[in-house]
């Protein structure tokens, strides 16, 4: 029956896209072949340790993903972290109909690892297929966006001591795509806000709030202005932050908070607020901390998560090692913080905080004339030492 | 004849005459004149004009107060009518009247009218004041103060915002309990009307470049139409630069870069973002002044539009956006010396510390300012009245 079993589990890896970016055994593959008495010169996994092996969905992208892809890599496995990765490449594939869709591979392995870490994707145009993130999205019920925005010591910005969250809400509000011309120049485009989603997405901010020691959720919205949507989706904050009294909660108009927010960002500490709002807010939080490409950022869903960088795709660097980690890296710790693995991701943190702080060793973009590669031996090396 | 000057009329209607001002704010010397239209419907008795006053909520009337004696010890030839609306006065009566009272005068200085949005019946006054007389166009001047505490000193934006349509059409339904839409209307006659007034107003003020906000990669249809009737605009203005940016990447630059703007064009929503975020750079809300125009009627407020709930009775209000926004509307009537004397006297004592009040940094109370633009006023208007009775 155990032997059943491990066939079954193996045929399942058999299924999979052999493109493993380490060279490392999956876990049950090895276990098949040591029942089966191979000779063992294949690594040995230290299952003693405190977390299995998880596979992780890896989506390197384009331009300088794959670079910054490999050098995350690098520094997990100088962590130590119990990860091991599952390649996946998104070009979208013609199917029988003519039009394109997205490979299958990327759902079948998803659907498997329900983590996934997403590197910049080249927006093709014209291309006649729908985007990757909204697909990705709608398969797994990706609701909340979660972008932590911290101060980075060593890359100089008019702005000190930020330090926090902004949690938007993912799949509805002004990006439902419901648009329509009524007559010749006149349209209306549809913002949905409905009592689940704004009920989830506020639930979520209590919980990350609670799990991450933060003392205050901020509800931003306009319901001065769009009374029955914005107060649809106040109220639902309401409720739940009556359900959750531990923490702080605060109600402010939109203006109100970007005004304070570019006078005194420390003010603030966990944000939620419908889509639009929450886009324009995270990035004006990233421009405050220095923009997009030091900047995590974290998808959440009832079926999976998926941590990406949200920068560009640069193609005028990519392939020359001059691309920076930073901003896949720190989503990479969210990933591990949300797995609970907190303390490899504290580690590979700190190891990449203090190569920043020091600047010795830093990217072009932050400053500095290292190459990709110099500045993930320096971290790896922090980590290891 | 008649249909002639009625057609010219008609064709300058929305085209703001712009002339130097006689005070340098900054190295910027212009203001923003009444058009034709505008300044027959402006309510002039015996050379003084009448506007209205509505005192709003929170800080709004305490301010407003302060800027009457202003005017008072500057001489400006200016009656207020002062017409109750707030909160409070929920009655359509009360409305009506601040409408009629607008309709009559022309002009009007506002406070804040905060509202009430958990009473389902409570129906936003401010905006259907400017929905009702058409006051179309935003406009929101964010020019760094000097002796101001910011973090960027060389900041200059006109920002220049749809008033009227957009996310604040207040038209919202619940088709089932928990769902709800609201419908954001963007129509190609109002773009055209809003991107015609922002390139004709940087072409008269010698601004070099306008730049149009949309998220047209996501909404393709509504802020398409935005961008598509500015770019046919534009070509008619070969000499002004045009350019467009997404308002997420807008709002990073802002705080990042934001000498790169020059004059802003955006529709209503993204409009107040990044006014709010302008006004922020510069020194906050109590700083800047705003202005809403439509092709009849001006009403000149605060830039930010906030009532200062919190700050209402302290006497620490910062009186200087309601302060230069009535300069601007000084300017506006055609009042120039005492627009650009009134304005003066306000820059000149708020870039001392000591007349620096809370959220600038400061201790000083309102009163204190006040008081002290008074004693820089009383001065200049003596010496213009001795040289009015020797010449």
């Amino acid at each position: 029956m155990a032997a059943r079993a491990i066939r079954t589990a193996f045929s399942q890896i058999n299924s999979v896209p052999k493109s493993h970016g380490q060279g490392v055994l999956p876990f049950l593959q090895e276990r098949f072949l040591e029942s089966q008495s191979c000779p063992s010169n294949t690594r040995q996994y230290s299952s003693a340790g405190s977390a299995s092996i998880q596979k992780v969905t890896m989506i390197p992208g384009d331009g300088i993903g794959p670079e910054i892809s490999q050098a995350v890599k690098d520094i997990f496995e100088a962590a130590g972290a119990p990860i091991i990765w599952e390649d996946v490449d998104v070009t979208p594939i013609k199917g029988p109909d003519g039009n394109f869709h997205l490979p299958q591979a990327i759902f079948d392995s998803m659907a498997e690892t329900k983590m996934g870490l997403k590197g910049p994707l080249a927006t093709p145009i014209g291309k006649g297929h729908k985007s990757l993130n909204l697909a990705l999205r709608k398969a797994f019920s990706l609701y909340a966006n979660v972008r932590p925005c911290k101060s980075i010591e060593g890359y100089k910005t008019p702005y000190d001591e930020v330090d926090l969250v902004t949690i938007r809400e993912n799949t509805e509000g002004e990006y439902s795509g419901i648009e329509h011309t009524i007559v010749d120049g006149v349209v209306q485009s549809i913002k949905l806000i409905t009592e689940t989603a704004s009920r989830r997405v506020a639930e979520y901010a209590f919980k990350f709030a609670r799990d991450n020691n933060r003392s205050t959720v901020t509800a931003v919205h306009k319901a001065n202005i769009m009374r029955m949507s914005d107060g649809l989706f106040l109220k639902c904050c309401r409720e739940v932050a009556s359900k959750n009294k531990d923490i702080k909660f605060t109600e402010h108009y939109l203006d109100t908070v970007c005004l304070n927010m570019v006078q005194d960002p420390t003010q603030f500490d966990v944000l939620v607020m419908p889509n639009l709002y929450g886009d324009i807010l995270s990035d004006l939080c990233a421009g405050l901390i220095g923009g997009l490409g030091v900047t995590p950022s974290g998808n959440i869903g009832e079926d999976g998560a998926i941590f990406e960088s949200v920068h560009g795709t640069a193609p005028d660097i990519a392939g020359q090692d001059k691309a920076n980690p930073t901003a896949l890296l720190l989503s990479a710790v969210m990933m591990l913080r949300h797995m609970q693995l907190g303390e490899y991701g504290d580690r590979i943190e700190k190891a990449a905080l203090d190569t920043i702080r020091e600047g010795e060793v830093l990217t072009g973009d932050l400053g500095g004339e290292a190459t990709c590669s110099a500045f993930t031996k320096e971290i790896c090396r922090r980590i290891q030492s | 004849m008649a249909a002639l000057t009625r057609r010219l009329l008609c064709n300058t209607a929305w085209r703001q005459t712009v002339v130097p001002s006689l005070s340098s704010f900054g190295n910027r010397n212009y203001t923003i004149n009444a058009t034709e239209q505008q300044v027959l419907s402006c309510a002039k008795y015996g050379g003084r004009h009448c506007v209205t006053l509505m005192t709003g909520d929170g800080v709004g009337p305490e301010i407003l107060t302060h800027v009457q004696e202003i005017f008072r010890y500057a001489g400006a030839p200016i009656d207020f009518e002062t017409v109750e609306i707030n909160s409070s006065t929920t009655d359509a009566a009360y409305l009506e009247a601040a409408l009629l009272s607008v309709q009559r005068n022309g002009v009007a200085l506002k406070g804040n009218i905060e509202t009430k949005f958990d009473d389902a019946e409570f129906r936003s006054m401010n905006v259907a004041l400017r929905s009702r007389l058409d006051l179309w166009s935003n406009i929101v001047w964010c020019r760094s103060f000097k002796g101001v505490n910011a973090r960027y000193d060389d900041i200059d934006i006109v920002l220049i915002r749809e008033n009227t349509e957009g996310e604040y059409s207040s038209l919202e339904h619940e088709s089932v309990t928990g769902v709800v839409e609201s419908l954001k209307i963007i129509t190609a006659e109002k773009c055209e009307r809003i991107a015609r007034y922002a390139f004709d107003f940087a072409a008269r003020n010698g601004r070099k470049k306008v730049t149009a906000i949309h998220k047209a990669n996501i909404m393709k249809l509504a802020d398409g139409l935005f961008l598509e009737s500015c770019r046919k605009v534009s070509e008619d203005y070969a000499d002004i630069k045009f350019s467009d940016m997404i308002i997420d990447n807008a709002s990073m630059q802002m705080v990042s870069r934001p000498q790169q703007f020059d004059v802003l064009l955006m529709p209503n929503l993204y409009g107040n973002i990044l006014s709010s975020i302008a006004a922020g750079l510069v020194g906050g809300a109590g700083l800047v002044p705003g202005m809403n125009v439509g092709a009849k009627y001006a009403v000149f407020e605060s830039g930010t539009r906030n009532s200062g709930r919190s700050l209402k009775g302290k006497n620490i209000a910062n009186p200087t956006g309601m302060l230069l926004a009535s300069c601007d509307m000084l300017d506006y009537l055609g009042h120039h010396n005492v627009g650009a004397l009134i304005r003066e006297s306000v820059l000149d004592v708020i870039a001392q510390p000591q007349h620096q009040t809370p959220d600038m940094g400061g201790q000083a109370t309102t009163t204190d300012v006040i008081q002290a633009i008074i004693d820089d006023i009383k001065p200049k208007t003596q010496t213009s009245l001795q040289e009015a009775q020797s010449g």
